[in-house]
């Protein structure tokens, strides 16, 4: 195992900086930063926090691209940093907080209406059959699983909220990965609560706010594949409407 | 300094706090729960996790043999009734769990599926593929949301609890998106802040992990148990120290040294059997501490693997093929893809043991009540004695649920029999927590730099801390880290803002780290014994004459702590000799 | 109190040239236009029909034009984008599970392609083309 990777690098990093108490609007600066090749841009603003500039803000923490701390943007695309490898760029490396959410300092975006949208979908099991722990599991099968197991597999890191022009343009609108996580629990075969989830979903500020980009797909580091959950939404919303209105002697 | 006031609080929102929390808020809708936390519930450690976690479900397991294994995994070093309890609630806290959406992996018939783990000698270990804490995490804090009684207070960061009247009633912590400190005045706290191996320079750990739950309740009073005990994983990527999981064993992988000899077989574990067909507590599915141990024997021995991230044994997966591995391990073949270029499908895989977790932490009993009133503590921040002086893979995060639902029945049941505090005891406090702060903000640079110190810590953690230990490293070891915490006390900050000021959480978080790698070293260096994951050169067998206790770190001021010890609850397993060879039966 | 969050706006018309992804999302909305035009055409020369044999001879003529040929390739052109673009996104509407796995997102793409060449061949047979 020999090669170029342990080899040292200089890489120019261009921070977006910002911070509310002494600029007044945020402002690209330039870093050199001595980088092993091996490395993601993660260890380079870590290296550059202890070493350079610790008044650097931003978030991180597993290194393992599944707590969701570090998304932002780099070179213009929404990015895990600890996902984002060296080796995969040449040149000036931009690093910005990211994009459609507003700048609380430097590196970290404010998450509320992240957080208040994933609580609004009710992200959590409404059981259609109650069971008590006397009861045992519920049985599961294996395709069951499958049919949903991929949306649960979001790590809450916001790029697919960063890469959805609808919501840069639209902030009312829920959003994929709030959606998604909706979609994975109606899809869930324990799952009761379609039609509340529904409810929130199958609206003018859910899913028919999309208008099918599918950036979020295209960015999501853990192949979630919200756009696909939005738009089965969508099918499915679109059958409720007919059944209700044309076969309403049919049962959903 | 604005006042929070809730009934029960609780410190950390990981897979503890946030089962903490859910048990409090089903217990009693009215009841105020405040859920603090310096990060996003789901960028908690517990998200990390990979394996799964264990409880008995299956016919052919028991109750008895799973006390068996834990017991004996943590070399007789655990307080069997706590282990007792934790056995007994495991399986209705996962199924629990199941309640509550867990994906975990299934039987072709619907049923939970078990996958086999390292050091059990019956399949136990619940699982969702290899991302078995994550879905616990999400699948915590998703249902935590469904409760109108959580008040989430999330990148808060808690710096000192309140102690009057001889209980605790409540902490101080920074709002970070502000800078502004507030009190949080409660009947009872609970801390689940989660471990400190980032005191290490090779871990596993998130860089959250730095024991500031830990320290704070060290700091007033509380005993910090058994904090030599830290457990090296076995197979951790040798560049950057990402965790692989014991699942990569436990569905066949096999541990190969430079010769492509299955070493393990050495070392009490053999003998060999047929690689993709592991056998359970035996040869690669061994308890971590002999795993690790083996590796470093093999590597003093020179017949490691060089690789440009120092020597390394081989972890070999590829016999299992891309279809299981893709179904039971994707994430660990992700992880291998990105951080070192290498397919392990195709590849053999270079690993080194590394820092994964710690045994020790804030002495709590059974009902996770530490000695401090008022203060209640779960999760890998705790050490209620279920894993001794080994961790068997599976066990924590089982653990977080057991005992972060233990925790709040306690906190619930205290905080409904204590009268209102003194309000002005507890503002005076809260205050001096504040000028703390303050006087940091205050202090000019000077020569000490918190990365410089940082680094300092971690180097010396690893010469003297490492997996084999000597009197003459430990010594050094205690002996810097006095000088470091001296050195600390002149770090200044060079941020002076106030919002998300990351400078000042990197100082606090320094100072927590230091305080506990001063238990770790002066622990263990009283210890004069091997057992588990304490290896003594020096003292090379285990010593239940003087040893079979715990030891118990008192916070000394800027003096090394004071050790003290506790004696092992046992109740039905005498200490016993740890067998992992195949040949028994 | 110190916040201050920034907001970056985002620009109401001119935002798709921010990034090649949303340049791609354009074009694939924008071609649909000249499907639509491409209908119109054809129910006005449904109208010119029923209005007697002189009138839909007119229609048949002015499609002759050069002008007029030139926009059938280009709807041409831009109907078989759009149609591509859309049969490869297909599979996130219609994902096809089938057992414990799903098909891959090619098969059921290209389910698409085979019904759609069908089809054509049929309409073709029919109307004595072929």
């Amino acid at each position: 195992m020999t090669d170029n990777r342990m080899a040292i690098r200089q890489v120019e990093l261009e921070v977006l900086r910002y911070n509310p108490e002494t600029d007044q609007e945020p402002k690209l600066q330039k870093f050199t930063v001595p980088c092993v090749n091996e490395w993601c841009v993660l260890d380079a603003l870590n290296y550059l926090k202890d070493n350079l500039d610790p008044t650097l803000a931003y978030r991180w923490s597993c290194h393992m691209q599944v707590c969701g701390s570090c998304g932002m943007m780099i070179n213009g695309e929404p990015k895990l940093a600890c996902k984002a490898m060296l080796r995969d760029y040449s040149g000036v490396i931009r690093v910005e907080p990211l994009s459609h959410f507003p700048i609380e300092r430097d590196l970290v975006a404010v998450a509320d209406d992240f957080m208040a949208k994933l609580k609004r979908v009710k992200p959590y099991l409404i059981p259609g059959e109650k069971r008590t722990l006397a009861d045992g599991e519920y049985k599961q099968t294996p395709a069951q699983l499958e049919r949903y197991k991929k949306y649960a597999m979001c790590i809450n890191c916001m790029l697919c909220y960063a890469a959805c022009p609808e919501y840069g343009l639209t902030p009312k609108f829920i959003g994929p990965g709030a959606i998604s996580l909706a979609h994975r629990y109606n899809q869930d075969s324990r799952d009761g609560g379609r039609d509340e989830r529904q409810e929130e979903i199958a609206t003018s500020e859910g899913v028919w706010e999309c208008t099918f980009v599918g950036a979020c797909s295209d960015v999501c580091p853990k192949h979630v594949d919200p756009a696909s959950a939005l738009q089965q939404v969508k099918v499915a919303s679109t059958v409720d409407w007919y059944l209700e209105h044309f076969m309403s002697w049919v049962k959903k | 300094m604005e006042t929070i006031q809730a009934d029960v609080a609780i410190i950390g929102a990981g897979g503890a706090g946030l089962r903490a929390a859910i048990a409090l808020a089903e217990a009693d809708p009215k009841l105020r729960i405040a859920l603090v936390s310096k990060v996003y519930p789901m960028r908690s450690h517990t998200c990390a996790a990979e394996g799964g976690a264990a409880g008995v479900i299956k016919p052919d397991d028991s109750m008895e043999q799973h006390f068996e294994d834990t017991v004996g995994g943590g070399d007789w070093l655990c307080d069997q009734d706590a282990v007792d309890y934790h056995i007994h609630e495991a399986p209705k806290e996962l199924l629990q769990l199941e309640h509550w959406g867990c994906p975990w992996n299934r039987e072709a018939d619907g049923s939970v599926a078990v996958r086999p783990f390292g050091g059990m000698k019956i399949q136990r270990t619940w699982f969702a593929a290899d991302k078995s804490g994550f879905h616990i995490l999400h699948t915590l804090f998703q249902t935590s949301l469904q409760f109108p009684n959580i008040t989430r207070y999330d990148e808060f960061f808690a710096t000192d609890l309140l102690v009057d009247d001889g209980r605790c009633q409540g902490f101080t912590a920074i709002e970070m998106r502000s800078g502004q400190m507030r009190a949080f005045r409660a009947g009872a706290v609970i801390i689940a802040g989660g471990g400190a191996s980032r005191m290490f320079p090779f871990n596993t750990n998130g860089a959250i992990k730095t024991g500031d739950g830990m320290a704070m309740a060290y700091r007033v009073g509380a005993a910090l148990k058994d904090m030599e005990f830290v457990q090296y994983h076995p197979t951790g990527l040798p560049n950057t120290g990402t965790l692989l999981t014991e699942a990569c064993r436990g569905e066949g992988g096999v541990l190969y040294n430079k010769d492509n000899y299955r070493f393990l077989q050495d070392y009490g574990m053999g003998p060999e059997t047929p690689v993709g067909k592991p056998e359970l507590k035996t040869m690669e599915l061994g308890p971590r501490d002999r795993v690790s141990q083996s590796i470093w024997h093999e590597i003093q021995k020179g017949r490691a693997v060089k690789t440009p991230w120092g020597d390394c044994v081989w972890l070999d997966l590829r016999h299992m093929g891309e279809k299981k591995i893709n179904e039971r391990l994707p994430f660990v073949r992700d992880i291998c893809i990105s951080y070192l270029g290498i397919d392990p499908v195709k590849e053999m895989v270079p690993i080194r043991p590394v820092v994964h977790y710690m045994m020790g932490g804030i002495h709590t009993n059974t009902k996770a009540t530490t000695s401090v009133p008022g203060l209640f503590a779960a999760g890998e921040c705790a050490c209620v004695s279920i894993n001794g002086a080994n961790r068997l893979g599976s066990n924590s995060l089982v653990e977080i649920l057991v005992f972060g639902h233990r925790a709040a029945l306690s906190a619930l049941e205290f905080a409904k029999s204590v009268a209102p505090g003194n309000d002005a005891a507890l503002t005076a406090q809260a205050d001096a927590s504040q000028a703390k702060i303050r006087a940091l903000f205050l202090r000019t640079p000077g020569k000490e730099s918190i990365a410089g110190l940082r680094k300092e810590m971690t180097d010396t953690m690893e010469e003297g801390c490492g997996i084999y230990r000597t009197q003459e490293g430990m010594e050094k070891t205690c002996a810097k880290l006095s000088e470091l915490r001296r050195r600390y006390a002149d770090v200044a900050l060079h941020d002076k803002t106030n919002v998300y000021n990351t400078d000042l959480l990197s100082a606090l978080e320094l100072g927590s780290m230091l305080d506990c790698a001063e238990a770790v070293a002066m622990s263990g260096r009283e210890r004069h014994e091997s057992r588990g994951a304490h290896q003594r050169m020096d003292y090379p067998e285990r010593d239940d004459s003087k040893y079979l206790r715990h030891s118990m770190a008192y916070y000394n001021g800027l003096e090394p702590p004071r050790i003290d010890y506790l004696d092992v609850v046992i109740t039905t397993s005498p200490p016993g000799v740890r067998d992992y060879s195949g040949a028994k039966k | 109190m110190s916040r201050r969050p920034y907001v970056r706006v985002v620009p109401r018309t001119t935002w798709f040239f921010r990034h090649p992804r949303y340049m791609r999302y354009m074009a694939r909305e924008v071609t649909c236009i000249f499907i639509g035009i491409y209908s119109v055409m054809l129910l006005v020369g449904l109208v010119r029909l029923s209005q007697g044999s002189a009138q839909y001879e007119g229609f048949l003529a002015a499609l002759r034009q050069p002008g007029s040929v030139l926009f059938h390739l280009l709807a041409l052109a831009f109907s078989l984008y759009n149609t591509f673009t859309w049969f490869n996104v297909a599979p996130k509407a219609l994902p096809v599970q089938v057992g414990d796995e799903h098909w891959p997102d090619s098969v059921v793409a290209g389910g698409h392609y085979v019904v759609w060449v069908g089809l054509s061949l049929f309409i073709l047979f029919w109307a004595g083309v072929l």
